[in-house]
C-alpha cells in the first residue's frame, strides 16, 4: 500500500465521519412547495435553529428532543434548503423542496400577425408554473389548440421537458383573429393571432363617368386566392395615362374594394395593380 | 440763451419721431418696369401687402385681399408658415408701354428654402410702372357632402397588468425592395424603395451606414423627409439618403437599417396625381409636373410630393421632392413642380409620383 493510497483512505474515512455527524438531523425527503415539514430532533435543551434557501431565511429557538415545523409559507419556492442546529452538538442537513403540482402557464406565441395558410409560421412555447410560480419539472401534457371562426380548429398535444413545451403550426387557410389555446391540467391561456389575407388572387375593376365628369374607377371586391377579402386599408394604384400624362391615384381598400376618380379624358387606357398584382385595363373612349 | 437749447433740442426730438411714425401712403411712383417689380417685393418682403398692392395694375383684376392671400397664404399652407427672404429681377423684354420681368423668389420656410420664378407682365400707368399680378383663382367647390367611410388602425397595447407571457402587437414588416448606391456632386447618395408587406400602418424609417475601404464605419444617416414616413399596408414609398462630402469610390459596402413601428394611422386623404409629364420649365430645367387633387373632404395643409425616378431596368436612379406651398382643397386640383436632374433626365425610363401629407386638425 502507497503513501498516496493510504492518504485517500484517511481522507475518505475523516470525510464519512464529519458527514455521519452532520446527518444526524433527519430532514425530510419528499417536501413540496407550500406544504409545512416537521423535523425530529433529539437530546435536550434549547438550540438555535437556522434555515436558508430560495427566497428564506429563518432564525429562532427550538427547544431540542421537540419535532421542528417549519410552516408552508416558509418554503413556497422550490429548490435546496440548508438546515443548521446549533446548541448542544451542532448538527445540520439540507433537503430539497419540490414544485407543487402545476396551476399555471405561461404562453408565449408568435407572430401576432400571420398570413393565411402559411406552413409552420406559427409557434407557441408553454412554460408549467406552480401555485408560487416555481416552474414544474415534471412533465405534464400541454395541449395546443389553433382556431378561427368557421373553420376546423388545429390541435397537438406536446409533453413539457424542464417546464416547457412548445409547438409549431400551420396557420389556417380562414383570415380573422384566431384563438390559440395551451391548456394543461386546469390551466388554459389563450392568446390572440391574427390570420391575415395574402396578396390579391385576382383584381378586376370597371369604369363608368363620374357626376362630375370624371371617370370613377371601382374594383370589384378583392379577394386571396384562397377567398379571403384583402384587408381594408391596402393600397390600390388606378392609372390613367393619356396624351395629357399620366393619372395615378393610391386609393384604398373600404368595405372590400377599392375606388378613386381619374381626370375625364376622351382617350385613356386605364390600368389597376395592388402590391406586385396588376388587374385588368380598360381602354376608355377613343376610336 | 440757457432754455433755447432745450427747447430746440425737445422740437427737433418731435419732428423726428413724428417722421418715423408718420406713415404716408402716397410711395414714390415705379420709373421703371424693373423698379416697380422691385418696390412690389420689397413691400411684401417687409410684409406691407397694402403698399406693395400700390404697385399692382389694375388689370390685374385682383382686390388686396386676394393679393395680400396669395402672398401670404391661406388654409394653412406651406406659404402662412414662410416669409419672402431675398428676391432678384431681370427684364426679359421692354417697350414704351409694357415689359416682361423675371423675378426669382426664395422664401424661407419652415421646411427649408423655397423657390418661385414668375414672369411678370409690367405696365405703363401715367407716369409710373404697375406690376400685373394674376392672382390665381380658387375653384369654388359647392357645398355638398363627400362620403368617406373614415378608415383607421387603433392599436390595444400590452398592459401593465398582463401576465409577463401576453404578446404585444407586433410592428409591420417592411422590406426594402431596392437599393442603389450613386455619386452627384462630390456627394454619396443611397436610393431605393421600402414595401409595407403587412396588414397594418407602419411608421417607417430608413437608415444607412457607409462602411469604408478599411472595414470601418464612415458616416451613417437617416432618410429625413425623402421618404413617406407612415406607409399603409402595401404601399411603397422611396427613399432618398445623402451622404455630403462622400465620394462613393471610398465606400466599400453600405449597411441598410429599415425600421417600422406600428403606429395608429388613417387611411384618408386620398389624392390624385393628374396629368404627370416631364418637360422644361421657362428657365429651361427639366421638371416632372402634374396637378394634385384631394379626393376626400377635408383640407391638407402641406402636401410634398416624391418622385421617384427608374431607368429601363427598372432601377432606381433619382428620387426628388418637393413641397407645395399651397393647401389642397377638397376636390381642387393644385399644380407642382419637382425639379428633374438634367443629367439624369436622359435615362430616365419612368417614374412614380407620390404624395405626403401634412394636416393641422386631423388626427393621426
Amino acid at each position: 500500500m502507497t503513501i498516496r493510497r493510504i492518504t485517500l483512505l484517511v481522507l475518505a474515512v475523516t470525510f464519512w465521519a464529519v458527514m455521519a455527524a452532520a446527518q444526524n438531523l433527519a430532514v425530510p425527503t419528499d417536501a413540496t412547495a407550500g406544504q409545512a415539514v416537521s423535523i425530529p430532533t433529539s437530546g435536550s435543551g434549547s438550540a438555535t435553529l437556522y434555515v436558508y434557501g430560495p427566497g428564506t431565511a429563518i432564525k429562532r429557538a427550538v427547544e431540542l428532543g421537540q419535532p421542528i415545523q417549519i410552516e408552508g409559507d416558509q418554503l413556497k419556492k422550490s429548490g435546496r434548503y440548508t438546515v443548521i442546529l446549533r446548541g448542544g452538538q451542532d448538527v445540520a442537513g439540507s433537503f430539497f423542496v419540490a414544485p407543487a403540482k402545476l396551476e399555471n402557464l405561461a404562453f408565449l406565441a408568435r407572430p401576432s400577425r400571420v398570413p393565411a395558410s402559411r406552413t409552420g409560421a406559427v409557434t407557441g412555447s408553454a412554460y408549467v408554473f406552480d401555485a408560487y410560480n416555481n416552474l414544474v419539472l415534471e412533465k405534464y401534457p400541454v395541449k395546443f389548440e389553433l382556431s378561427v371562426e368557421g373553420a376546423p380548429a388545429t390541435s397537438r398535444t406536446e409533453d413539457s421537458k424542464n417546464g416547457v413545451a412548445w409547438v409549431r403550426l400551420d396557420s389556417g387557410k380562414k383570415a380573422g383573429a384566431a384563438q390559440f389555446v395551451a391548456s394543461a391540467g386546469d390551466a388554459s391561456v389563450k392568446r390572440i393571432v391574427q390570420q391575415t389575407a395574402s396578396d390579391p388572387c385576382n383584381i378586376r375593376m370597371k369604369a363608368q363617368p363620374a357626376k362630375n365628369g370624371n371617370i370613377l374607377v371601382e374594383t370589384d371586391p378583392i379577394r386571396d386566392c384562397a377567398g379571403n377579402p384583402v384587408p381594408d386599408g391596402t393600397i390600390v394604384t388606378f392609372i390613367s395615362t393619356d396624351q395629357n400624362g399620366r393619372s395615378t391615384v393610391d386609393a384604398r381598400i373600404k368595405r372590400g374594394f377599392a375606388q378613386a376618380e381619374l381626370p375625364p379624358s376622351d382617350n385613356a387606357t386605364l390600368s389597376v395593380a395592388a402590391g406586385v398584382v396588376l388587374g385588368n385595363e380598360i381602354h376608355w373612349g377613343g376610336r | 440763451m440757457k432754455r433755447i437749447l432745450p427747447v430746440v433740442l425737445v422740437i427737433l426730438a418731435a419732428v423726428l419721431i413724428g417722421m418715423a411714425t408718420v406713415h404716408t401712403s402716397e410711395l414714390k411712383p415705379a420709373a421703371t418696369p424693373e423698379g416697380a417689380v422691385q418696390s412690389l417685393l420689397s413691400r411684401a418682403k417687409g410684409r406691407d401687402f397694402a403698399g406693395a398692392f400700390n404697385y399692382v395694375s389694375k388689370s390685374s383684376n385682383t382686390d388686396q385681399q386676394s393679393f395680400s392671400k396669395d402672398l401670404n397664404g391661406r388654409d394653412g399652407s406651406l406659404r402662412t408658415y414662410s416669409s419672402l427672404q431675398k428676391f432678384d429681377t431681370k427684364v426679359l423684354h421692354e417697350s414704351d408701354s409694357d415689359a416682361l420681368v423675371r423675378a426669382n423668389v426664395e422664401w424661407s420656410t419652415a421646411v427649408g428654402a423655397f423657390y418661385d420664378t414668375r414672369d411678370l407682365k409690367v405696365m405703363k400707368e401715367g407716369d409710373s410702372w404697375k406690376v400685373v399680378w394674376p392672382v390665381e383663382k380658387q375653384a369654388k367647390v359647392p357645398p355638398q357632402v363627400i362620403p368617406v367611410n373614415f378608415l383607421r388602425w387603433d392599436i390595444v397595447t400590452r398592459g401593465s397588468e398582463d401576465d409577463w407571457g401576453a404578446q404585444n402587437v407586433e410592428a409591420p414588416r417592411v422590406r426594402i425592395t431596392s437599393m442603389n448606391a450613386i455619386e452627384r456632386d462630390g456627394s454619396t447618395i443611397v436610393l431605393g424603395e421600402i414595401v409595407n408587406e403587412d396588414t397594418v400602418p407602419g411608421f417607417v424609417a430608413v437608415g444607412a451606414t457607409l462602411v469604408g475601404k478599411d472595414g470601418k464605419e464612415m458616416a451613417q444617416e437617416e432618410s429625413f423627409d425623402k421618404i413617406s414616413h407612415t406607409i399603409l399596408p402595401k404601399e411603397v414609398s422611396p427613399f432618398r439618403i445623402d451622404f455630403p462630402g462622400v465620394k462613393l469610390a471610398s465606400v466599400k459596402s453600405v449597411r441598410m437599417q429599415p425600421n417600422a413601428l406600428l403606429v395608429p394611422a388613417s387611411a384618408d386623404p386620398v389624392m390624385g396625381v393628374l396629368h404627370q409629364r416631364i418637360e422644361k420649365d421657362s428657365r429651361g430645367r427639366t421638371v416632372l409636373r402634374g396637378e394634385l387633387v384631394n379626393q376626400t373632404g377635408e383640407t391638407v395643409n402641406i402636401p410634398h410630393v416624391l418622385a421617384t425616378f427608374y431607368d429601363n431596368g427598372g432601377r432606381v436612379i433619382w428620387v426628388s421632392d418637393g413641397y407645395v406651398d399651397r393647401a389642397l382643397l377638397p376636390q381642387t386640383p393644385v399644380p407642382f413642380s419637382v425639379a428633374v436632374n438634367d443629367e439624369l433626365a436622359k435615362n430616365i425610363q419612368t417614374y412614380r409620383v407620390t404624395v405626403n401629407q401634412y394636416s393641422l386638425d386631423r388626427q393621426q
